[in-house]
């Protein structure tokens, strides 16, 4: 403690290449928290999948369609615990730039098949006796201002209804929360039973089944064994984890943790530059100071660790401005206006930062410090 | 512990070489010196540039060690201490005077000279109370919070002198202490080390170009070519 005056007294010296370092180091902890949030963004649905879950698709793609027969072959193949439909509605409500997934599915096995979708029974029971029913994620809800007796229209791109119209009209029953702060809480369920007698074509027909199975050790036996029983069949099917599922579907955009983590690479490598061009200044500008420093007592190692401290003290001050920053501009809301399922930066991506802040610091003071360390102190003096 | 017998010598130097190697160039700075510096003497070294004053100086101050030699300062071979024991040693024992006085800039005269004493395990009041009679023992107490930047030459070199006596150390090595200042600044700046060395017993060493300066001195040895003589050299 009785050296902070000393470290901090140092950064004072050069106020404006100071201040001009520790603004780069806050700039690239604020693309470091904002970039953060974007990549859980499309993670998350990759982190909460479960393990004990198998998605099983058409073969050939998504797209194609899959008896709503597979479900109970499915359900007795040895190892699935239950089985559960989904269909990809792809509707616009009022504009297309308002995404959302809109999906039917069996409303009592929704929530048995994902708990990690938590909704008050009086929500439930009043799905169950709505036909025309939607249950809404909290996201979601806030998103459009949605409340519950809401009439909500979807103009569909896919199914059209059997009157020939494409206007879809569903009453907000039941709002569903996430269990942990990363589900996805942007969805919009509604009931499959309505939504199949109500489509013009693909009656019997669903997207995908999401399948539990009993050992989640045992999911690459159980997916081949439904891969076999539909084997040679007019719809065969592909079952892969539900993880694995969900990641191709994010990197139909790209590898976007590949993207950003190139981009922090080279922002935190430049921003390296700065900081450690910085110290080496710092430590050349004042050889002499540091050699009065040890004359007086202070030991070599104690001279590391000051010019270390300063490192600290300069990606501390501009790391924790920034990562303070990026939680800010997180917090006002993602940049799609609600598109991603969740915009957060992870509590455990902020200890990263502050572990890169640790390491920068480390990695542009070690060789300056290194530099003081070895300081002879009569050498230093005649200079 | 330094022992604080008159009797004894304080600083024995034996045989000391030094030598300097710049490339394949060997500079012979001292050149097996033997000199013995009695408790509470006030002692001034003068000798033409390049004569060895300053390296003398750091080799009895523990910043640099002798090619060859011992050095004892109050019983204890210092050229024998690690690199950490030798620090502790000058944290306790040496006080430093410079030339261009060598003050933290970005530091008020205050925090220059409670500097030294960050090394001890004294309070934050204690350390701020002995900086406050060290700086009232050299006549700056009203000038404890100016930075030096807004101090003159003289009262930078007092600055240093205070930050040199506020561990209460048994040496206190002067490099040239008058060197930067004016006349009447120098003048008071070696009332001060006489002060210091008669009414507090201080042992100093002072290097110097300046035959007025060296006057206030209780010896005077003279340097040239890396040896010791007690009458100048032209």
């Amino acid at each position: 403690m009785k050296y902070f005056y000393l470290i901090f007294s140092s950064l004072k010296r050069k106020k404006i290449r100071t201040g001009l370092t520790i603004l780069s180091i806050m700039v690239a902890f604020v693309l470091f928290g904002y970039l953060t949030a974007i990549r859980q963004a499309f993670d998350a649905g990759v982190e909460v999948a479960g393990a004990d879950r198998l998605i099983v698709r058409h073969k050939v793609s998504i797209i194609q369609l899959l008896p709503q027969s597979y479900e109970a072959k499915i359900e007795r193949i040895e190892g699935v615990d239950n089985a559960a439909h989904q269909t990809w509605f792809g509707g616009i409500y009022q504009e297309p730039k308002n995404f959302f997934a809109q999906i039917p599915m069996e409303p009592e096995e929704l929530f048995d098949m994902f708990p990690e979708y938590v909704i008050s029974d009086e929500h439930k029971a009043a799905w169950l006796e709505t036909r025309s029913g939607v249950v809404v994620g909290r996201g979601l809800v806030e998103r459009f201002g949605w409340k519950l007796g809401d009439r909500i229209p979807v103009n569909a791109t896919i199914w059209g209804k059997k009157d020939g119209g494409r206007s879809w009209e569903f009453d907000l029953v039941g709002i569903y929360e996430g269990a942990e702060k990363g589900t996805d809480t942007s969805q919009f369920f509604f009931r499959y039973d309505f939504f199949d007698e109500t489509r013009a074509n693909g009656t019997g027909l669903v997207g995908w089944y999401t399948v539990r199975v009993t050992n989640p050790d045992k999911a690459a036996e159980v997916a081949a064994a439904i891969d076999a029983e539909f084997a040679n069949s007019s719809k065969e099917t592909k079952s892969e984890p539900e993880g694995a599922f969900i990641q191709g579907f994010v990197n139909q955009m790209g590898n976007i943790g590949f993207i950003i983590m190139s981009i922090m690479t080279a922002v935190f490598f430049t921003i390296l530059l700065v900081a450690g061009n910085t110290m080496a200044y710092t430590v050349r500008e004042r050889t002499n100071e540091l050699a009065v420093l040890k004359a007086i007592g202070f030991t070599d190692r104690g001279v590391l660790a000051l010019v270390l401290g300063e490192s600290l003290a300069l990606t501390f001050v501009g790391g924790v401005i920034g990562l303070g920053l990026a939680w800010l501009l997180v917090s006002m809301g993602d940049p799609t206006n609600g598109s991603f399922p969740v915009f957060y930066i992870p509590n455990r991506d902020i200890v990263l930062g502050l572990g890169l802040i640790v390491t920068m610091a480390f990695v542009a003071g070690i060789l300056p410090a290194l530099q003081a360390q070895k300081l002879q102190i009569a050498d230093a003096l005649r200079r | 512990m330094i022992k604080n017998n008159m009797d004894e010598s304080l600083v024995k130097v034996s045989g000391v070489d030094k030598v300097f190697k710049r490339g394949s160039e060997v500079i012979h700075v001292l050149g097996g010196l033997d000199l013995e510096i009695p408790n509470g003497e006030f002692l001034a070294l003068m000798g033409p540039s390049g004569s060895g004053k300053s390296t003398l100086l750091n080799l009895i101050g523990g910043l640099d060690r002798p090619s060859e030699g011992t050095i004892e300062v109050g019983g204890k071979r210092i050229d024998k201490l690690s690199n950490r024991k030798l620090a502790a040693w000058r944290a306790r024992h040496v006080g430093l005077v410079f030339q261009f006085y060598n003050l933290m800039p970005v530091l008020s005269a205050q925090k220059n000279v409670e500097l030294p004493l960050l090394l001890t395990r004294l309070s934050r009041s204690e350390r701020k109370k002995r900086a406050a009679i060290a700086l009232d023992i050299v006549g700056l107490s009203h000038r404890a919070g100016h930075y030096p930047r807004q101090l003159s030459g003289g009262e930078q070199q007092r600055t240093g002198i205070a930050r040199a006596i506020v561990t209460d150390p048994t040496l206190l090595l002067c490099d040239e202490p008058t060197g930067d200042l004016d006349r009447k600044s120098g003048d008071e700046i070696l009332d001060l080390l006489n002060t210091l060395n008669k009414e507090q017993g201080k042992t100093i060493i002072m290097v110097t170009h300046d035959i007025h300066a060296a006057a206030r001195a209780t010896r005077t040895l003279h340097l040239n070519k890396g040896r010791l003589s007690t009458e100048a050299v032209d």
